[in-house]
């Protein structure tokens, strides 16, 4: 029987990450799950809203929340990281406090009647594709990969309970099925500079530049992402990363569905491999 | 508005996040885990220490300082404090306070805090975030017209740059909520 799931894809996924949401989507079909985007959905704020405003920082994501309720979605898959945290903890924040709620649906014109349930990419990955993946698996990946969390995919770690705050392993463990082998590195969490990538370039040059040189240093031949944030930046801000540590990094940037979809044998044009900037030379 | 004997800044904090930057017995684990510590003019622990003093002076060069601005709320401080105190939380505070007070730091003014403005703009325009749409604003906010230019080509030509906005259908629920949280907003 078809599975279906609530699907947030973020604006990023509709433009700068766009490979990031041909790889998910084509993933879900390919393991028969329809996603079912949230109507009308909004953008969730990102880093922007909480740094200026805190009841729109909460209203963006609450009305994301109030449109899925209202096509029923009870289960919903957010793959950006920055997204994800977002809703989370919104979602947490509100029906902690009923006072805060009740002042962001006024807000918003929607109520929320409880809460859903939200995966961010590792956690669907986990549950709705590895337990198939035996069955599906075409090739394997053998290559050796640097898991790269990023900040948000693991924190707020209160609410999200979700793997270990530092060195966590679920990536890693995902890598293995796929026949790929992680390395050990310290900077799984770190930050690759995040928002600052437009006003404070400069940063993501020396931030980023240490989490790839140091993948590059350990002998990784691909870094793993599950976040088109830290991807835009590993990836699209390489002609900084290179500047800054005074060498040309060429080591390739995959979304961790990209490479359970070349595991899967989904195609190029599939898993949107082509649209990087720093090139993929790996089949 | 709550009883604040000392109508501090901490105080407000607390009222506001309900954080409490008292509890931070200044381990330093903050600063030595933050990504961003040596660009900033007071790391997290010295942010907290400021707030203790509950010196006005002191809290005004908070709010003027670049730290705020230059946080990325990655969350590794809050990931590391003992105390578990939310640092993100307290930053996010911060920079709307100094905003509101109009004392934002001169420097990130013209960069961070203008791609913000930049940003929200455009949701509040379309409801979402149309990269290219809100790159130009950035630019005429930022007045750093060259910064990037050589990458739009090749992002266009990758299919990563959509040449028109998609927007939300109910754009005025959208407005709505911008007007209300405006009004609404510390």
């Amino acid at each position: 029987m078809k599975k279906k799931l609530g699907f947030y894809p973020g604006c990023s996924l509709e433009g700068t990450s766009r490979e990031y949401s041909e790889s998910v989507i084509s993933l879900a079909k390919r393991f028969d799950i329809e996603l079912e985007a949230v109507p009308d959905w909004n953008c969730c704020g990102a880093s922007s809203a909480h740094n200026l405003n805190k009841i729109l920082s909460l209203a963006l994501p609450a009305r994301i929340l109030a449109q899925a309720e209202k096509a029923g979605i009870k289960e919903i898959l957010v793959p950006c990281a920055a997204c994800s945290n977002r809703l989370i903890t919104t979602q947490h924040e509100l029906f902690e406090e009923p006072e805060l709620k009740k002042e962001v649906e006024e807000t918003t014109g929607m109520s929320l009647s409880a809460p859903i349930r939200i995966l961010n990419v590792i956690q669907f990955i986990q549950e709705y594709i590895v337990p198939e993946l035996p069955n599906k698996k075409v090739n394997a990946f053998d290559k050796k990969v640097a898991c790269y969390y990023g900040c948000l995919l693991v924190r707020p770690h209160d609410i999200l309970q979700f793997d270990r705050l530092e060195d966590p392993q679920s990536m890693d463990e995902i890598m293995k099925t796929s026949g790929a082998e992680p390395i050990d590195w310290p900077f799984k969490t770190e930050c690759c500079g995040a928002g600052l990538s437009l006003s404070r370039s400069d940063l993501i040059g020396k931030l980023s530049g240490k989490i790839v040189n140091e993948a590059t240093e350990r002998g990784a031949e691909a870094i793993i992402v599950a976040c088109p944030m830290c991807h835009a930046n590993l990836d699209m801000r390489r002609p900084v990363i290179n500047k800054y540590m005074g060498k040309k990094l060429n080591i390739p940037v995959l979304y961790i569905t990209q490479v359970i979809g070349m595991v899967c044998g989904l195609s190029p044009k599939d898993t949107g491999i082509k649209r990087h900037l720093v090139k993929v030379n790996i089949n | 508005m709550s009883y604040r004997p000392n109508n501090s800044l901490s105080e407000e904090v607390l009222e506001h996040t309900k954080v409490n930057s008292a509890g931070c017995y200044q381990c330093g684990k903050c600063s030595a885990g933050c990504p961003l510590a040596e660009e900033m003019d007071y790391t997290s622990s010295m942010v907290m220490r400021m707030l203790q003093t509950e010196d006005k002076a002191i809290e005004k060069e908070l709010l003027k300082s670049q730290s705020i601005w230059l946080c990325s709320s990655c969350e590794m401080c809050i990931s590391r404090c003992p105390m578990s105190i939310d640092i993100p939380k307290v930053m996010d505070y911060l920079r709307q306070k100094s905003v509101k007070e109009g004392l934002q730091n001169k420097t990130a003014d013209k960069n961070i805090v203008a791609f913000h403005r930049s940003f929200l703009d455009m949701i509040q325009l379309t409801g979402r975030s149309y990269e290219p749409g809100m790159i130009m604003d950035y630019k005429l906010r930022s007045k750093d017209f060259f910064q990037d230019l050589t990458m739009a080509p090749k992002m266009f030509s990758r299919g990563k740059l959509p040449i028109f906005p998609e927007s939300v259908k109910n754009r005025k629920n959208i407005q709505d909520i911008f007007k209300k949280s405006k009004k609404e907003s510390i």
